[in-house]
């Protein structure tokens, strides 16, 4: 395969933009996610200042409206998504011991796709303002006849043209993993985080087209007044909340898979151990992705679909606990009888196995039918999805980044900004969301610009707000981190931690073409095997292949 | 002190959640204990020691398939018996509905809820009247986008849907006034589209209902006369029915006995004669987006109105 020319010449905006480099592309995500994610950050804190008490007049209900669609929006399609597929992108030809990815020009496209995606949502906010109706827009509030404004052709439009280049990264990843592989890396011994980012490609290239033709539909009916989700036009709004949820269930998989493989990385390294049970965390990961295709109507248990429709979809529910249940248990199991180092990167490992458990057993609860016939649609289901994607993804990507930091600029990151970083996190993240919880249980609806003063609504409300103040503070702390480290952290070295896959088999930062030579790969761990000559894993039956 | 909380069950629906609920928060937090002692225990069991010689590793371990089986097949059978529980508990908390004539009919618009009684033509808004002890059969409508009818301390929420009819039977095992509110996003005011239910003794219940079939007495004071011709020149006889007059419109709230509600605007406001004036003067500054236009009435002019709709008992 011919690879087009890259542009080596580093340093100079012209390099950054016209560059097909899968490192420098992996960067441009990292750091455009990054950005989205104070962008959205900031609007959560704006929501939570106008919650902070009852009857608050901070925001007016129509821009309350549009910042909670702006921040779920920009939250899971311009910064969780993206971050995870970013990271990917820097890694995943790294780590199978690849030049770069498969499809350089592609790779660029998406990563363009993305931005001006990006952009083309928040221009919203100039040209007659931004969408209001949820980031799951449902119809008929999203109709012309509900919604006048542009905002929600703005929303459809931006959300069509960064979900083309999502796709587009899925059969990236798909074909790069499945060509691009160095001599001996079999499938079965592909590092866990790529194991995991081409099973969520699989999930992107199934799942996204389902999003991208709902909004084309949507589009047809604000602009050609087709009256697919009309029901004055003989449309169904129902049909818009499964095409929607169809797609949207395995985007929750979307926004976790790649996060398990990044723990599927760090535990292991700082455990010293391997991952314990390699075959049982993989196999685990297909069993989430196919049975993600089926659990979307637990989203709509309060339509009136009808109990058989509910158990059944109760049932496809409570199933996907038991694969997610089992790498809980494998990730422990590989801490047991380790030699723990209590890195950054480690603590918000662990602190991951506890927090995203918290927001798979809530939404265990959902499963539950008649529980979640009480709990759906208020600030329990608020709880747990940030749970899940606060607690569950983004733990895990600050886990990746304290860990691969090293790798892609040189340098480490400050461990003792990284602690205050951590602590911060875990404090300000249990202060927000824990009682968000109790506001759900207690009749807080979701998606409210203001509440009455009814018993301990406001206190809890006010304890959420300052938590949010604290985690916003972290994230400076981080931004901190990531700046000064940059350019004056303690240099890296190769292989700071001792890890054992191929990124760490090249020079930090990497050279433009990734490897001199790529060490032999004989196991899953071709560096272990490199430095123990006496105990390679190939000489195990668990190590070779499983 | 009523939390209005799923914890605070006042229908046999709501307690058979309330129960369902109890039991899946116990096996959460036992698991939750569970995963929380493991991961601590082995952070500090396995721990680094500072006297390890350097260089040293852990003895390489790479998985027992048995074991991982049996922390597959445990949490199988936890989550077996608890979707028992949940089908059994489904059929309690959401009977069948028959095919008949509803007892209510509750219409969720944007952003106020309309209650009719299609057996005895009862016509009133963001309040329910329930007789305690019967179940009653109520039906949902939208007249615009989806609502939810949400009352946390009766039992579940169901989505109100255009084209798409849903009924459920509710209940209140005491009486009382129940809170609730949308729980399905349904635009700017959807925070102030409250609603109350108010579970009335049977007798308390009938005589509510027969004062709501009187037309209301019209006081026969100038200003009263005045706000009364008042309704029917300006704009309000286009949205708002009054009976026994010429208004008949179905677009806002009926109004035929206003002053008997708890609240206005959806829960806004304490229904009083100075939140009235409040709300007519301009009802933008109370419940911004909401589709009560400000007329912009004289004070005087107010004043006259208030009147008129404070004899609406």
């Amino acid at each position: 395969m011919t690879m087009p020319k890259a542009d080596t010449a580093r340093g100079g905006a012209l390099a950054w933009v016209a560059s097909v480099d899968h490192k420098q592309i992996g960067i441009l995500y990292l750091a455009t996610t990054l950005f989205f994610l104070c962008v959205g950050g900031a609007e959560a804190l704006l929501l939570r200042v106008q919650l902070a008490r009852p009857g608050n007049t901070f925001l007016s209900p129509e821009v309350y409206n549009q910042i909670f669609t702006m921040h779920g929006t920009t939250m899971i399609f311009l910064v969780v998504v993206p971050l995870l597929i970013g990271l990917g992108t820097y890694l995943v030809p790294l780590m199978i011991g690849a030049r770069d990815m498969a499809f350089p020009r592609l790779n660029a496209l998406s990563y363009w796709l993305l931005l001006f995606g990006g952009l083309l949502l928040y221009f919203s906010f100039v040209a007659g303002g931004a969408p209001d109706a949820g980031w799951f827009s449902y119809a008929p509030l999203s109709e012309t006849a509900y919604s006048t404004g542009p905002g929600i052709d703005y929303w459809a439009l931006g959300l069509l043209v960064v979900g083309i280049g999502t796709v587009a990264s899925g059969i990236n990843f798909i074909v790069t993993v499945v060509t691009l592989r160095t001599p001996g890396l079999s499938m079965r011994r592909l590092p866990l985080f790529v194991w995991m980012t081409v099973v969520n490609a699989f999930l992107i290239i199934v799942a996204l087209p389902a999003l991208n033709a709902s909004l084309v539909m949507l589009l047809i009916d604000r602009q050609l007044g087709a009256g697919f989700f009309a029901a004055t036009a003989g449309g169904s709004p129902v049909l818009w909340q499964h095409y929607f949820w169809s797609f949207g269930h395995p985007e929750v998989y979307i926004m976790v898979l790649p996060a398990f493989g990044i723990v599927s990385e760090v535990i292991p390294v700082f455990s010293r151990q391997p991952i314990y049970g390699y075959g049982f965390v993989a196999a685990s990961t297909v069993a989430i992705a196919l049975l993600s295709f089926g659990v979307w109507a637990h989203h709509m248990f309060a339509v009136g679909l009808g109990h058989t429709w509910d158990i059944a979809f109760g049932a496809t529910s409570m199933l996907i606990a038991i694969p997610t249940g089992v790498k809980i248990f494998n990730w422990i199991a590989t801490m047991w009888g380790g030699s723990i180092r209590f890195t950054t990167a480690m603590l918000f490992a662990m602190a991951f196995l506890i927090t995203f458990t918290m927001g798979g057993i809530t939404g265990v609860s959902f499963a539950v039918v008649p529980v979640d016939w009480q709990l759906t649609d208020t600030y329990y289901v608020v709880a747990h999805m940030h749970y899940v994607l606060f607690g569950g993804t983004l733990f895990a990507v600050f886990a990746g980044a304290y860990y691969w930091f090293p790798k892609i600029s040189g340098r480490m990151l400050s461990e003792r900004l990284g602690r205050a970083h951590f602590w911060l996190t875990v404090i300000g993240f249990n202060a927000t969301f824990f009682v968000q919880h109790l506001l759900g249980i207690a009749g807080m609806p979701r998606r409210v610009y203001t509440y009455p003063d009814l018993p301990y609504w406001g206190a809890m409300n006010l304890l959420s707000t300052v938590g949010a103040f604290i985690l916003a503070f972290s994230v400076l702390v981080f931004g901190w981190n990531v700046i000064a480290s940059w350019r004056t952290g303690e240099l890296a070295g190769d292989n700071p931690w001792n890890a054992w896959t191929l990124e760490w088999a090249t020079t930090s930062p990497p050279p433009p073409e990734n490897f001199d030579v790529v060490p032999p790969v004989n196991s899953r761990r071709p560096l272990w095997d490199l430095a123990h000559p006496d105990d390679p894993d190939w000489a195990h039956a668990g190590g070779r292949d499983g | 002190m009523s939390l209005d909380a799923p914890f605070d069950p006042h229908s046999r629906q709501a307690l058979a959640i309330s129960h369902l609920f109890v039991i899946t928060m116990a096996i959460s937090a036992v698991i939750l204990a569970g995963v929380t002692v493991l991961v601590l225990y082995a952070a500090w069991r396995f721990r680094h020691k500072a006297d390890a010689p350097r260089g040293a590793e852990p003895r390489q371990r790479f998985g027992r398939p048995r074991l991982e089986i049996a922390w597959t097949v445990a949490p199988t059978i936890l989550l077996i018996v608890l979707f028992g529980f949940t089908i059994r508990t489904m059929g309690a908390v959401d009977p069948p509905v028959p095919a008949r004539e509803p007892d209510v009919v509750i219409i969720g618009h944007q952003w106020w809820w309309e209650v009719r009684y299609p057996g005895s033509g009862v016509v009133t808004a963001n309040e329910v009247h329930l007789p305690v002890g019967t179940p009653q059969l109520v039906r949902f409508q939208s007249a615009d986008v989806i609502h939810d009818f949400w009352v946390p301390a009766l039992g579940r929420k169901m989505d109100i849907i255009p084209g798409h009819p849903n009924a459920m039977w509710v209940e209140a095992d005491s009486a009382g006034t129940y809170l609730g509110a949308c729980a399905e996003y349904c635009g700017i005011q959807h925070a102030w589209m409250r609603i109350r239910v108010l579970a009335q003794l049977p007798s308390e219940f009938a005589a509510w209902q027969g004062a709501q079939l009187r037309p209301s007495v019209l006081d026969t004071a100038d200003r009263v006369h005045r706000g009364a011709q008042l309704f029917q020149q300006m704009t309000c006889a286009s949205c708002h029915a009054i009976t026994g007059t010429a208004a008949v419109a179905r677009i806002g709230p009926d109004l035929t006995h206003l002053m008997s509600r708890g609240t206005l605007a959806a829960g806004v406001l304490e229904n009083t004669p100075v939140s009235l004036s409040r709300w007519l003067t301009n009802p933008d500054a109370i419940k911004p987006g909401s589709h009560m236009p400000n007329l912009q009435l004289t004070p005087e002019n107010v004043r006259s109105l208030v009147a008129y709709l404070e004899t609406l008992q």
